[in-house]
């Protein structure tokens, strides 16, 4: 009896598996149509690409148009470009304050900079570019000020322009260096910050600056940063030997800290404020050697909103100078002192020019 | 109506010298030859002549046909019965490996696989946690670390030496410490409050879905290679053996028909056992192989099949949670550009993929799940997938606005979060994994049992069949004595 019904187990299972056979034509119709529907979804970015690029590279020539028209930019005296500091109100200040907050792109992993401390009570951003965005808040919003009235947004490095051209923030404060390229898509506020491309190595390391000593070395850089045109254009003009190996380009500088850590590079180059930042996380590396460029950290804003970008000015103006726990010697004493030291050209605040 | 004509006089055992295995000094065989008696030898010639004419006498006459007739039925019989034996044996071993063997390791290089992913996850899960991260999710990593290292060895022990598999795993236990270091060196930056910790991970992140999960996928479907070369090696019908069969009944078939046509008697003993006792092996062999071979279509079917798709869905739900960790974890570090130009943040991106390919996965999953035990779980993970989808929407609304504490609570918060919803999905897909591999058992061993005994019942009974053949005809032969 047993095994009558396990022969007829069985006879179920060889129908089953014929009506599985016959299921097939099911599965060959709908692999089919998986395939007709890959192709279609795969071929049809292919031709909005095509467009897309088309539009991209008109928009590139009207900007390239506009620059040509306009004065003619000269990276030496770009951070020079701001219009005057002033008080009063406009469109945006007023959207600003009848939105009730105040948009703003940062930087969350620039430590001393704009940084989450996992440690901290309340998880929130701290550093110099916070203390910045603060001042600027507690001006616009007055009494009515509090933390929930800033909201910080990460942003990526490539994004900081699109994000205030599309107005998704108000400004974008994340350690942003101002140059004729940018200036043309974006208003900058008066420089807040002094830095320049520094070399960070390890303490022990031979390694002395910007220099010979870089010869037969690995320099790590972020993809697409002034360090790494500044490192190609001085191997071109030999004010650097040939042997410097600077393929090693990673997403963001802080993997350069990871590449530092685990060997597999001898150097970074940032320019000393982040240089700076990477410093403090480790206690075995230093800044070499002085600064080799000058570059100018700003406010950066949309170019129509000029009432605001005169507001950012005023409100700098009195950040500069001031010599209270809120003010810009207080927040460099707290956050950079330790790793640029008091003789860095970062320790005074630069002296702004207006157009 | 059997009419045994002499059949008391001719025991067996005088019956069965056959050929022209007798003395050759003379020029008469062993058995009587009534008719064309040769007289005395000439002259002395070579043994192998003699021999040589012996046969063509023993040719010509009915008891030197009835003796070469009966050896080549015995070897018929014995050739059917061995090469039934043979490739029953081989298909049995095939299968016997699918159930004990290959699959198994398919498992186990799957169970790699997901480990690695599992310990990506909870890494990128406790370094979003900080100093809040769990015991459990610590213990997790740990445990799944330990696991991929363990199997690794087993996978290692079963792997050719030179074969692309001993490669994966020499690669894979090469980078299992790299990534571990990697992780660690992230914990550690992190509770110092260093961002450098979020580099690390990201490092560690990189190294397992672009360097390990990469290898372990094709370790996997090296086993899974493996494993339908045994099915393959298990499905076939054994065609050499079913035709020598044929034959033999044949041939069996003939010789009756001659020996009724020479003497009028229908049956003789022997040869019916024989005809009896191939005919038997023939039908076993048929109807064994086709029970085998259902069952082990149907434990691949529904089965192996399922098997790899669950998997496959389950990787791609682990890789959406890190991905969904990491984009809280590298807050905008790391973006991609996509072919038609735009900038995306890299996790961001990769959850999508990786959500979309759990979809896919799950939708094709229950279209292979063939009853109601193996769908459940599927619709469970289903309906938890829809769940996380629209929680990790709220999730990247909050992020965008800049509410961080909100996005990260929504990720690995107690309450409403994406990881009620992503443990819910591997649970479930866990247990149709399950449900699937008792499935798998259950037809391959019912397909494996079908063979059981094939291969010495086929062995012994065409021995006997052999026998009969012989004694068959050793009766006949006695006739002439």
């Amino acid at each position: 009896m047993r095994a009558r019904s396990d022969l007829f187990r069985r006879l179920s299972a060889v129908r089953r598996v014929r009506a599985g056979l016959r299921g097939w034509g099911g599965v060959g119709a709908m692999a089919v149509v998986c395939v007709l529907a890959v192709a279609f979804v795969l071929l049809l970015p292919l031709t909005q690409s095509r467009g897309e690029a088309g539009a991209d590279l008109g928009g590139q020539q009207t900007v390239q148009g506009t620059q040509a028209r306009a004065p003619k930019c000269d990276e030496a005296t770009v951070q020079d470009q701001s219009p005057s500091p002033s008080d009063a109100d406009g469109t945006t200040i007023d959207a600003i304050k009848t939105r009730g907050y105040l948009n703003v792109g940062v930087d969350q992993n620039s430590y001393s900079w704009g940084y989450r401390n996992p440690n901290g009570s309340s998880g929130a951003l701290e550093g110099f570019d916070i203390d910045v965005v603060t001042a600027i808040a507690k001006n616009i919003f007055g009494s009515s000020y509090s933390p929930e009235k800033v909201r910080f947004r990460a942003i990526p490095t490539d994004q900081r322009i699109p994000a205030i051209q599309k107005k998704t923030v108000d400004m974008v404060v994340r350690t942003m260096t101002i140059n004729c390229e940018r200036a043309a898509k974006v208003a900058f506020s008066a420089p807040y910050f002094v830095t320049g491309q520094q070399v960070l190595a390890p303490k022990v390391s031979t390694i002395t600056g910007h220099n010979d000593t870089l010869a037969d070395k690995k320099v790590c850089s972020a993809k697409g940063s002034t360090a790494y045109e500044r490192l190609d254009a001085d191997k071109t003009a030999h004010t650097l030997p040939a042997s410097v190996d600077i393929k090693d380009t990673v997403p963001n500088q802080l993997d350069c800290l990871v590449k530092l850590q685990l060997g597999e590079t001898d150097a970074v180059v940032t320019d000393g404020a982040l240089a700076a930042s990477l410093a403090a996380q480790d206690p075995t590396v230093e800044l070499k050697g002085a600064a080799f460029t000058t570059e100018y950290y700003g406010v950066a804003m949309n170019l129509n909103a000029t009432d605001l970008v005169r507001r950012v000015n005023r409100v700098l103006e009195t950040y500069r100078t001031s010599t209270g726990p809120d003010g810009w010697h207080a927040s460099y004493t707290k956050w950079l002192l330790p790793t640029l030291r008091a003789d860095s050209k970062s320790a005074d605040p630069p002296t702004p020019h207006y157009k | 109506m059997t009419q045994p004509p002499k059949s008391s006089t001719a025991p067996p055992g005088t019956a069965v010298p056959t050929m022209p295995a007798l003395p050759p000094q003379s020029g008469r065989s062993g058995a009587p030859t009534p008719r064309r008696t040769p007289d005395a030898t000439p002259a002395r010639r070579t043994a192998l002549a003699e021999g040589v004419d012996q046969l063509r006498a023993a040719a010509t006459t009915e008891p030197g046909r009835l003796r070469a007739i009966g050896a080549l039925l015995a070897v018929l019989v014995v050739a059917f019965g061995a090469v039934a034996a043979w490739q029953t044996d081989s298909r049995a071993t095939a299968a016997g490996d699918v159930l004990h063997h290959s699959q198994p390791l398919s498992s186990d290089a799957a169970d790699i696989y997901r480990s690695l992913a599992d310990a990506n996850t909870m890494a990128a899960s406790g370094y979003l946690a900080g100093l809040d991260e769990t015991p459990a999710t610590r213990t997790q990593y740990e445990k799944d670390v330990r696991n991929a290292a363990s199997k690794l060895v087993t996978a290692a022990a079963n792997a050719d030496p030179g074969s692309s598999s001993a490669t994966y795993i020499k690669q894979l236990n090469e980078l299992l410490p790299e990534y571990k270091g990697l992780v660690e060196s992230a914990r550690a930056n992190n509770r110092q409050g260093f961002p450098v910790g979020g580099a690390y991970l990201r490092a560690a992140n990189d190294t397992m879905q672009n360097q390990m999960l990469p290898k372990a996928q094709d370790l996997y479907k090296n086993e899974n290679e493996r494993l339908s070369a045994d099915y393959g090696n298990a499905t076939p019908y054994p065609w050499f053996a079913i035709a020598l069969g044929l034959l033999a009944l044949g041939g069996l078939a003939w010789a009756q028909r001659r020996n009724y046509q020479r003497t009028n008697r229908v049956l003789n003993g022997g040869l019916v056992a024989a005809s009896a006792a191939t005919a038997v092996v023939l039908l076993w062999v048929v109807v064994g192989h086709t029970v085998a071979r259902a069952g082990l279509n149907d434990s691949y079917d529904h089965g192996v099949k399922s098997l790899t798709v669950l998997h496959d869905a389950r990787i791609a739900s682990l890789k959406a949670r890190s991905d969904e960790n990491l984009i809280l974890v590298s807050r905008g570090s790391e973006t991609t550009t996509l072919p038609d130009k735009q900038v995306v943040d890299t996790y961001d991106w990769g959850y999508d993929q990786q959500i979309a390919a759990l979809g896919k996965g799950l939708k094709l999953a229950d279209s292979l799940a063939d009853d109601s035990a193996g769908r459940k779980p599927v619709a469970v993970a289903n309906s938890s997938m829809k769940v996380w989808i629209s929680r990790h929407a709220k999730v990247s609304e909050n992020n965008e606005l800049g509410k961080y504490d909100d996005a990260r609570e929504g990720v690995i918060g107690a309450k409403d979060a994406t990881a009620e919803c992503f443990n819910s999905v591997d649970a479930s897909l866990n247990s149709a994994l399950i449900q699937e591999t008792k499935e798998f058992q259950q037809s391959a061993g019912d397909g494996l049992d079908a063979m059981t005994g094939l291969t010495v019942g086929a062995a012994v009974l065409a021995a006997l069949g052999a026998a009969g053949a012989v004694l068959g005809i050793g009766r006949r032969l006695s006739e002439y004595r």
